[in-house]
């Protein structure tokens, strides 16, 4: 069952990957990042539990809060073109 | 991995080459993963997708985010670059197999780490022992590199920032004086 679910992820990640790669906006490749950094984190979890060694779900935490503060990042890059605005002056002088 | 390595090349569009680039340490952080490399993965994926990332993109912001096309593809370096690939894939064939236990590196002291380290040094984890005991000179060696690195790039950094609001007040104390 374990290998089942992991060749589906896998499926799933070669998708994404065909988005990133043709995507012609921005936000395809951001949602591509995405998708892939949450499908590494299936992935990981699926082989902790295949390899015998669930130790791996605490990694896949940590990838998962990685991809977060990245997409926010990367969202923030793409709406203020930098990164020292604080978000609250939204509609400022920029 | 190698698809998005090829894609990442072609591209000219900066800003994608950097999404992909994130992507391509996630496909990395997973084949570490799976060839038994817990703590590389971390690594790659806490350094690769997290905070290249956004470096890169804070010099995105800097920089313009097109790629010039080159003018020019020479075969030479593409002659280099497979020549000495090939010479590095035959010297693998010297190399002992994976995970032999007779290779070399697996002989030398690698027995005393595992085997006595727990009552030799006290710390139940070998590669701790390692770092910190074994090998405590060259660990401190890195760090006063890394040490040094810090406090060259807040040295660029913060000293270039004191010099502008050095300056600023001094405008101000002009403007205020006349």
């Amino acid at each position: 069952m374990y290998a089942m679910a992991t060749f589906a992820v896998l499926v799933a990640l070669g998708i994404a990957l065909v988005r990133a790669f043709l995507g012609p906006t921005v936000f395809d490749r951001v949602l591509a990042v995405n998708s892939v950094g949450t499908k590494t984190v299936l992935l990981i979890a699926l082989l902790g539990f295949l390899m015998g060694r669930p130790e791996f779900l605490d990694i896949a935490i940590a990838y998962a809060l990685i991809n977060f503060i990245g997409v926010v990042a990367v969202l923030k890059f793409v709406k203020y073109g930098d990164f020292a605005h604080s978000g609250e002056e939204l509609g400022g002088e920029r | 991995m190698g698809a998005t390595a090829i894609v990442v090349l072609r591209l000219r569009s900066l800003f994608a080459v950097v999404m992909l680039s994130g992507i391509y340490s996630f496909l990395a952080a997973s084949m570490f993963v799976a060839l038994d490399a817990v703590d590389v993965a971390f690594t790659e994926a806490a350094v690769g997708a997290g905070i290249s990332t956004v470096l890169m993109l804070a010099t995105l912001a800097l920089t313009g985010s097109r790629e010039r096309i080159p003018v020019h593809t020479p075969p030479l370096p593409l002659l280099v670059v497979l020549v000495t690939g090939a010479a590095l894939i035959y010297a693998t064939f010297d190399m002992p197999a994976f995970g032999d236990p007779a290779a070399p590196a697996n002989l030398h002291v690698a027995p005393r780490y595992l085997g006595d380290s727990g009552h030799e040094i006290g710390i139940p984890n070998v590669v701790t022992s390692v770092l910190a005991s074994y090998r405590g000179y060259d660990t401190l060696g890195e760090v006063t590199v890394i040490f040094t690195a810090g406090v060259a790039v807040m040295l660029l950094l913060g000293g270039r920032r004191g010099q502008d609001a050095g300056r600023k007040r001094g405008d101000d104390d002009a403007g205020d004086a006349v």
